[in-house]
C-alpha cells in the first residue's frame, strides 16, 4: 500500500529578478515522516519554505500541501500547517498564557479547546510555574519550546519548523527533538530546516539544497553510503563545497 | 467574529501593558491641547511701540496717551528722529512706531488734512496687519474726538456725516481665540495620535517578525485588519471625549450643537485616518519610514486645513487640493458643531464626502494589505 504524500512538489521555482532563488525543485513528504530540509546559508531553503507555507508565490512549477494548491488555494493550506519561523515569531509582551490564548483563539479553537490545550502545553513544556509571566522574561530555549507548541496548537497536518534550534543549548536541543519525535509520532509530519548535522541524523529523509537546488535527497544512512562516510558532515562538507 | 475578539483583546492588553506607550496616548495630547490653545492666537498684544513727536503739543501727546493707554501697546519709546526709530524698527526692537510731523496741531486746528505715519515691521504679514489696524483705529478715534474739540471752538463747517459700521460678531461674540482654536486643536490630537498608532503598530509587528506567524495562519484579511483597528478607533474616541471636557472645563468654550451628531461623524472620520495609517504600514517596513511618512503627511494636512489660515484665501490650486486633506473637514464640522450648533442637513454634504473619503481609504488598505511576502 503506498503511502499518501502530504507535500508533494514538482519543478517549484522562485526567481527574484535574474536570480533564481530555488531552481525547480522535486520532491515528495510522506505523511508522518520527519524530513529535513538542509542546505548551506543562503541556498534557498527558507525562500523554498515559504512557498510551500503559502506567503510567498512561486515564479513556476507545482506543489501541494496538505492536498492544496500553494497558488489558489494558500488559505486552506495554512488551515492545515504550523510554522515556526527563524526568528523568534510570539509576542514577548504577552504572557505564555496569553500567547497560546491568542494563538488558538485565531485559529478558530473554541474557548473550551483552547483551555483544554493551553493546560496540556503548559505541562508538557514544564512551564506551569511561568504561565502568566511575560514571555520576554523566558529563556531562548523555553522560548523555542514555546513557539513549537503554539505551532501545534491546531493539530496541522503539517508542521514546517525554520531552524528551530538556531543558538540553543544541547540539553535543549535535545528535549526540542523529543518533543519532535513525539510531535511526529501522533502522525504529525515535521519539515524542518537545520545547520546542525546530528540533528540531521534524526531525520527520516533528508534533503540537500545547493544553490537553490536540490543535490541529494535520500534517508541519511543512504546518503552516507553514497558518499562513502560516516558522518552527515562530510556528506553536507562535500556536497556544499560542489 | 470571535477570532477579532480575540485579536482586540490582544491588542488592548499590549497597549495597555507598554509602559512608555500610555502616556504618549493621553498625557502628551492634554498638556498639548492645554499648551497650544493659550500659545496658538492671531490676537497681538505687547506691541512694541515707539513715537516720533516733532510736533510736542497737547494734541501730539494726546494721541500719543492714547496708545499708552490700549491695552495692546507696551511702554512707548520716544525717538527724537525718524533716523533713530528706523534704526531700532531694523534692530527689532520695535514692532511698529508712528511719526507725528511738524506742525501737526497747528495744521489740524485750521482744518487741513493731516497724516501721521505709521511704520510697521511686516515681516510677519499677518501680525503687521492686525498691527496696523490697531495703530489706524487709535489714531481715527483720536481724530474724531479732536475734530468734535476743534470744531466746537471755531464753530466753522458743519461736520460732514460719516457712515459707521458697527460690527456684530455671530457665533463668538467675544472674538475669543480660544473658542475658535481649541475644537481645531483637538482635530489634530485626535488625527495625530490615530495616525501615528495605527501606522506604527502594523509596522511594529512587521519588525519583531509577528506578522509573519499570523500570515501564516489562516486568519482572513478584514478579521486582522478589524481587529488591528478597533483598538485605535475606539483611543480615538476617548482622547475627542477627554477633549471634549477639557475644553469646556479649562476654556470654557461653547458647545451649542448636537453631541450626538460629533461623536457620529467623528466615528466616521477615525476610519479615514485609520485607513490612511494602515495604507502607510503597508508599504513600509520599518517604523521610521512609516513614521516620516506620517509626518510629511501629517504636516501638510495641518497647514492646509483652514486651522491656521483660511482655506478662502489659498490659492486656487491649494483649494482644490483640500478636498483630500481629512482634517480639513474635521476642522470645519467640529467649528460648525460646537459654535454654530449645525444640524444634521448642514453637515451632510461634508460627512457624505467623509464617509466616501473612509470607504477608499479602507478599500486601498485592505486592498494592499498582503499576507504573502
Amino acid at each position: 500500500m503506498k503511502t499518501q504524500n502530504v507535500i508533494q512538489v514538482e519543478g517549484l521555482t522562485k526567481m527574484f529578478g535574474d536570480f533564481t532563488a530555488v531552481n525547480a525543485i522535486t520532491f515528495e513528504v510522506k505523511k508522518g515522516e520527519i524530513f529535513g530540509f538542509l542546505g548551506a546559508n543562503g541556498a534557498g531553503k527558507t525562500t523554498a519554505m515559504k512557498m510551500l507555507i503559502g506567503i510567498s508565490s512561486p515564479t513556476s512549477g507545482l506543489a501541494k500541501v496538505a492536498g492544496f494548491d500553494v497558488y489558489k488555494e494558500t488559505e486552506s493550506i495554512k488551515k492545515n500547517i504550523g510554522y515556526m519561523s527563524q526568528k523568534f515569531a510570539l509576542y514577548d509582551d504577552l504572557t505564555v498564557k496569553e500567547n497560546i490564548t491568542f494563538f488558538g483563539g485565531i485559529y478558530g479553537l473554541s474557548k473550551k479547546q483552547i483551555n483544554q490545550k493551553r493546560s496540556e502545553l503548559v505541562e508538557e513544556l514544564g512551564l506551569v510555574d511561568v504561565t502568566n509571566s511575560l514571555v520576554s522574561s523566558l529563556p531562548l530555549g523555553w522560548k523555542q519550546k514555546l513557539a513549537f507548541s503554539v505551532s501545534l496548537i491546531h493539530n496541522p497536518k503539517i508542521v514546517f519548523l525554520d531552524e528551530p534550534t538556531g543558538g540553543v543549548d544541547p540539553i535543549t536541543r535535545r528535549q526540542f527533538w523529543e518533543m519532535i519525535y513525539n510531535a511526529a509520532h501522533k502522525g504529525t509530519t515535521i519539515f524542518v530546516t537545520t545547520h546542525y548535522m546530528d540533528e540531521a541524523e534524526y531525520c527520516d529523509r533528508v534533503s540537500i539544497m545547493v544553490n537553490g537546488k536540490i543535490e541529494a535527497l535520500d534517508t541519511p544512512k543512504k546518503l552516507k553510503e553514497q558518499y562513502k562516510t560516516d558522518s552527515m558532515n562530510d556528506v553536507f562538507l562535500k556536497l556544499a563545497r560542489g | 467574529m470571535k477570532i477579532i475578539l480575540y485579536i482586540i483583546k490582544k491588542e488592548f492588553k499590549q497597549i495597555f501593558r507598554n509602559k512608555g506607550m500610555l502616556p504618549i496616548i493621553f498625557i502628551l495630547p492634554i498638556l498639548q491641547l492645554v499648551i497650544l490653545s493659550n500659545a496658538a492666537t492671531y490676537e497681538i498684544k505687547n506691541i512694541t511701540f515707539g513715537y516720533v513727536d516733532l510736533d510736542n503739543t497737547i494734541t501730539s501727546r494726546g494721541l500719543i496717551e492714547k496708545f499708552e493707554a490700549s491695552n495692546y501697546f507696551n511702554i512707548s519709546n520716544k525717538f527724537s528722529s525718524e533716523k533713530e526709530a528706523s534704526n531700532n524698527l531694523l534692530k527689532g526692537a520695535i514692532d511698529a512706531y508712528i511719526y507725528i510731523p511738524n506742525y501737526f496741531e497747528r495744521d489740524l486746528q485750521k482744518h487741513k488734512i493731516n497724516s501721521v505715519g505709521v511704520y510697521v515691521d511686516a515681516i510677519d504679514g499677518a501680525a503687521a496687519g492686525v498691527i496696523n489696524v490697531y495703530i489706524t483705529q487709535i489714531i481715527q478715534n483720536y481724530s474724531r474726538t479732536i475734530t468734535a474739540d476743534f470744531i466746537q471752538v471755531s464753530d466753522a463747517v458743519q461736520k460732514p456725516n460719516i457712515v459707521d459700521s458697527i460690527p456684530l460678531f455671530w457665533y463668538n461674540q467675544t472674538l475669543n481665540y480660544k473658542t475658535f482654536m481649541v475644537p481645531g486643536i483637538l482635530v489634530l490630537l485626535v488625527t495625530m495620535i490615530t495616525l501615528f498608532l495605527s501606522g506604527m503598530n502594523i509596522v511594529r509587528e512587521k519588525e519583531i517578525g509577528t506578522l509573519e506567524q499570523i500570515n501564516v495562519t489562516p486568519i482572513k484579511k478584514h478579521q486582522f485588519i478589524i481587529g488591528k483597528l478597533f483598538p485605535f478607533w475606539v483611543i480615538g474616541m476617548g482622547l475627542l471625549t477627554i477633549g471634549l471636557i477639557l475644553a469646556k472645563i479649562i476654556f470654557n468654550v461653547p458647545f451649542v450643537g448636537n453631541l450626538v451628531l460629533l461623536y457620529g461623524y467623528t466615528s466616521v472620520y477615525i476610519l479615514v485616518v485609520l485607513g490612511m495609517g494602515l495604507f502607510i504600514s503597508n508599504f513600509t517596513d520599518t517604523q521610521q519610514q512609516a513614521m516620516f511618512i506620517a509626518w510629511f503627511f501629517i504636516v501638510i494636512f495641518i497647514l492646509m486645513s483652514g486651522l491656521f489660515t483660511p482655506i478662502e484665501s489659498m490659492p486656487q490650486w491649494a483649494q482644490w487640493l483640500t478636498e483630500f486633506n481629512p482634517i480639513r473637514y474635521f476642522v470645519e464640522i467640529i467649528r460648525m458643531l460646537m459654535l454654530k450648533g449645525s444640524g444634521f442637513m448642514d453637515i451632510l454634504p461634508l460627512a457624505l464626502k467623509t464617509l466616501a473619503y473612509a470607504v477608499v481609504m479602507n478599500a486601498l488598505a485592505v486592498w494592499s494589505y498582503k499576507k504573502t511576502i
